[in-house]
C-alpha cells in the first residue's frame, strides 16, 4: 500500500501573471470599475448635483451666493461630528454619545468664557478645555469598550443618556448661557476678506499639488509604477477648481460676504484626518482592526489602544462640532446637542459610503454626506417645507444611498473583486 | 511493535547540524486535562519538519507554547542552542519565529502590500508610511518566492484566491529575516491546484535555508514536502520519522496507535531498547 502513494501530485503548472494587465489604460479601468460596481464618489456627486438643480427650480433664493455661504456654515458642525463617526465606523463600532457630547462641549465652552465668573478663560483656552474634555470622555467610553468588552452600542447609549442628563441638570438652573467671547463666536461667524480667501485657495491647492508631486517623485525613485497618471492630474485640477470656485462664490455673497472660517476649519480637519487615516501607521491599523481584529492582534497591533484612541477622536470631533454649533447661535440652551444631530452625523458618514461593519470608508465621505444632508435640509427650508418633510426626505436619501452601495458591492462580489 | 528502519528515537540526530528550535520535555495541562506530557521536538535549518497527530493530540498546544500564547508547565525551549523564554508572539517574532495560521490572519479589506507590512509599517520621521518602499520590497519578496500568480499587489486580499491568500500569508511570515516558519494547516481549505501552489512554496522556503514546521492532517501533503515527521498522540510524542525511510502506513499507525517513546514516570521504554 505504501508504495502506491504518489509523492508527486499531478503536474499542474503555476498560472502565469498577466503583465499586460498593469498597462491597461485609464478608460479601460474606469469601464471595469463601472461594470463591477466600484463607483466611488460618483453616485453621491451626481445625486448632489440633482438636488441642487431641483431646489434651484423649486426655490428662488436657493441658488445664490448668500445661501451657498449659509450652507457651509450650517453644515460645519455636523461635518465635524461626522468626521469622528467615520473613524468609529471604520472599526465596526458605533458612538451614540456624540450628539450630547457635542452639547457638553458647548456647555463647557460657554461656561469657561463666562464673563464675571471665577473661571473665565480666553476663548481659545475655553475651546481647548471643551474639546479636551470631550476627547477624555470619549477615551473613557472607549476604554470600557476596549478593555472591559462592553459593546460600544451599550456604552455610548448610556453615554447619550448620561450627558443629556448632565446638560438638563446644569441648564435647568442656568437657562441660557450667552457666549460673548469673540474667538469662540468667530468659529462660526467669521468671514475672510476677498484677498485672504484667494490666498487660502492658493495655499490649499498648492499644498495638495505639492503633496501629489512628492508622492509621484518618491514612487518614481523607488521604481514603482504610477497608477492612473491621468487621474492624478485630474484630481489636482479638481481640487483647484473646487477651492477657487468656493472662494469665488463666497466672495460674491453679500450678507455675509467672504469665505467663512467654519468652512476653512472643515477643510483643515478633512486634510489632517485624511492624512491620519491614509498615510500613517495608526490609520492603517484602524482599517486593519475594522477588517479583521484577530489578524490585527496577531500582527502585533495593540487593538485596545487603537479602539480607545478612535473613541477619543470621535469624542474630540464631537467637541469641535459642539463649539461651532454653539458659536453659530452665540449661546447654549436646553436643546443643545439634541434633535437629529446624532443621527444626521451617522447618516452623513453612511451616505458618503462608509460601511457600518468596519474596514471600509473614507474621511471625505463624511463631508460629502453632510453636504447632501445640509443641502436637502436647507433647500426644503428655503422652498417652505416643514420639518416633517425634511426628516422624510433625509430618510429616503439615506435608504437610497445605502441600497445603491449594497447593490454595488454585490456586483463587485459577483465580478470577483 | 518492533521499530522499523525509519524509526528514529528520542534525541537521535538525523542531520548533523544543531537544531534551530529544540523543545525538551514540554508538559502543559489545562486544569485536569493533561494536554502535553514530556514532549520533545526539534527542527533544523533547511528542513521541513511535519507535525502530525489526530485531533486533540496536542499539536496546536505545542505550537502555542512556541508562540508564547501558552507557557509550558515544565520543560525547556532552546532556540539556536540557547534556552529562551517566550512570553508573547512578539518575543517569538524577535527570535525569528513566524507563524502562518489556519484561518490566514489577513485583513480582507487591505491590499497585499498593506497586509505584508501590517503591524510593522515603515514610516518616516513625520509618521508617514513609506508606501513606495513597502511596495517595492513586497514585490521583491513575492518574486524571490516565485509567487507569480498575483496580478497586482495593490489589490485587496479579498479578491485573491485561497492559494494566493495563503501565499501572501507565507510571504508575510518570511519577509522578516525569520529563521523558522510554522505553518498551521496551510492547505486545509484549498483545492488541488492551490494546495500544490502552497506546497511548492513550502519547499522553496526550506531550499532557501529556513526551518519549516508544517502542521497538517493531510499525510499526502506531508509526504510530498516534509523531510521528517514528528508524530504526536494523546499529548505525547510517539517518534520522529524520516520521510525517505518510512511509509504513510507506518505514520498512520503511529498516529492512531503509536506507543510513546517516553512515558512520564517510567524513565525509558522498549522502543529505546529496540533500536
Amino acid at each position: 500500500m505504501s508504495s502506491e502513494v504518489d509523492v508527486t501530485a499531478p503536474g499542474i503548472g503555476l498560472p502565469e501573471g498577466d503583465d499586460a494587465e498593469a498597462e491597461a489604460g485609464l478608460w479601460r479601468r474606469a469601464y471595469d470599475n463601472l461594470r463591477s460596481g466600484n463607483l466611488g464618489v460618483l453616485p453621491i456627486v451626481i445625486g448632489l448635483a440633482l438636488i441642487v438643480v431641483f431646489f434651484s427650480y423649486k426655490a428662488t433664493n436657493f441658488f445664490t451666493a448668500d445661501n451657498f455661504n449659509n450652507i457651509i456654515v450650517q453644515m460645519a458642525g455636523l461635518t465635524m461630528l461626522a468626521f469622528g463617526v467615520v473613524f468609529v465606523l471604520l472599526l465596526g463600532e458605533i458612538d451614540l454619545s456624540i450628539g450630547y457630547l457635542s452639547g457638553i462641549a458647548a456647555l463647557a465652552v460657554a461656561e469657561f468664557q463666562l464673563a464675571g465668573s471665577s473661571h473665565q478663560y480666553p476663548g481659545l483656552v475655553a475651546i481647548a478645555i471643551a474639546v479636551g474634555l470631550c476627547a477624555f470622555i470619549g477615551g473613557v467610553q472607549g476604554s470600557i469598550v476596549a478593555k472591559v468588552g462592553v459593546p460600544s452600542f451599550v456604552v455610548t447609549l448610556a453615554g447619550l443618556l448620561i450627558w443629556q442628563g448632565v446638560i438638563l441638570q446644569v441648564l435647568e438652573v442656568k437657562g441660557v448661557i450667552v457666549i460673548q467671547d469673540a474667538w469662540i463666536n468667530d468659529t462660526a461667524n467669521h468671514y475672510f476678506t476677498a484677498r485672504v480667501g484667494w490666498i487660502i485657495a492658493a495655499v490649499v491647492t498648492g499644498v495638495y499639488a505639492l503633496g501629489t508631486l512628492g508622492s509621484v517623485v518618491s514612487n518614481r525613485r523607488a521604481g514603482v509604477a504610477i497608477r492612473r497618471p491621468l487621474l492624478v492630474v485630474a484630481k489636482v485640477v479638481g481640487v483647484a477648481v473646487a477651492t477657487f470656485g468656493t472662494v469665488a462664490v463666497s466672495n460674491h455673497a453679500n450678507v455675509p460676504n467672504g469665505l467663512p472660517l467654519a468652512g476653512v476649519l472643515v477643510v483643515i480637519f478633512l486634510i489632517v484626518l485624511t492624512f491620519l487615516a491614509k498615510r500613517t501607521p495608526f490609520g492603517r491599523h484602524v482599517y486593519a482592526v475594522g477588517g479583521n481584529a484577530e489578524a490585527a492582534r496577531r500582527a502585533g497591533i495593540n487593538v485596545a489602544r487603537i479602539r480607545i484612541i478612535v473613541f477619543m477622536i470621535s469624542g474630540g470631533m464631537a467637541g469641535v462640532g459642539g463649539v461651532i454649533l454653539a458659536a453659530r447661535l452665540n449661546s447654549v440652551d436646553l436643546n443643545v446637542g439634541g434633535g437629529t444631530l446624532l443621527l444626521d452625523a451617522i447618516s452623513a458618514a453612511v451616505i458618503g459610503g462608509t460601511s457600518l461593519f468596519g474596514g471600509r470608508g473614507e474621511v471625505r465621505s463624511a463631508l460629502l454626506g453632510a453636504l447632501v444632508i445640509a443641502t436637502v435640509s436647507n433647500g426644503l427650508n428655503t422652498a417652505g417645507y416643514k420639518t416633517g418633510t425634511i426628516y422624510i426626505v433625509t430618510g429616503v436619501i439615506l435608504l437610497l444611498a445605502v441600497t445603491l452601495d449594497t447593490i454595488a458591492r454585490r456586483l463587485q462580489a459577483r465580478s470577483g473583486r | 511493535m518492533g521499530a522499523s528502519s525509519g524509526f528514529v528515537v528520542g534525541n537521535a540526530t538525523p542531520v548533523s547540524e544543531t537544531p534551530i528550535l529544540q523543545l525538551r520535555g514540554i508538559s502543559k495541562s489545562f486544569g485536569s486535562v493533561q494536554a502535553l506530557t514530556d514532549v520533545d521536538f526539534e527542527v533544523r535549518l533547511g528542513e521541513v519538519m511535519a507535525l502530525v497527530g489526530d485531533n486533540g493530540a496536542g499539536k496546536s498546544t505545542l505550537i502555542k507554547c512556541v508562540a508564547g500564547i501558552h507557557s509550558p508547565d515544565s520543560g525547556q525551549i532552546l532556540f539556536d542552542g540557547k534556552p529562551v523564554h517566550i512570553h508573547s508572539p512578539k518575543d517569538a517574532a524577535r527570535l525569528g519565529i513566524e507563524f502562518v495560521y489556519q484561518d490566514l490572519a489577513l485583513c480582507d479589506n487591505l491590499d497585499v502590500v498593506q497586509n505584508m507590512y501590517l503591524g510593522r509599517e515603515e514610516r518616516d520621521w513625520l509618521f508617514r508610511l513609506k508606501e513606495p518602499l513597502m511596495e517595492q520590497r513586497t514585490a521583491e519578496t513575492l518574486k524571490s518566492l516565485s509567487v507569480t500568480t498575483i496580478r497586482s499587489i495593490r489589490q485587496p486580499v479579498a479578491s485573491l484566491s485561497g492559494g494566493q491568500r495563503q501565499s501572501v500569508a507565507v510571504a508575510k511570515a518570511v519577509q522578516w529575516n525569520s529563521k523558522l516558519v510554522i505553518l498551521d494547516e496551510p492547505t486545509a481549505a484549498l483545492g488541488v491546484a492551490q494546495t500544490r501552489q502552497v506546497l511548492e512554496l513550502v519547499k522553496r522556503l526550506a531550499d532557501q535555508g529556513l526551518a519549516v514546521v508544517l502542521i497538517s492532517h493531510n499525510l499526502h501533503d506531508v509526504f510530498e514536502v516534509a523531510t521528517s515527521i514528528t508524530v504526536l498522540r494523546l499529548g505525547r510524542d510517539v517518534g520522529v520519522y524520516e520521510r525517505e525511510k518510512t511509509t504513510q502506513q507506518e505514520v498512520v499507525q503511529a498516529i492512531t496507535a503509536g506507543i510513546p517513546t517516553k512515558v512520564s514516570g517510567i524513565p525509558e521504554t522498549t522502543p529505546e531498547l529496540a533500536s
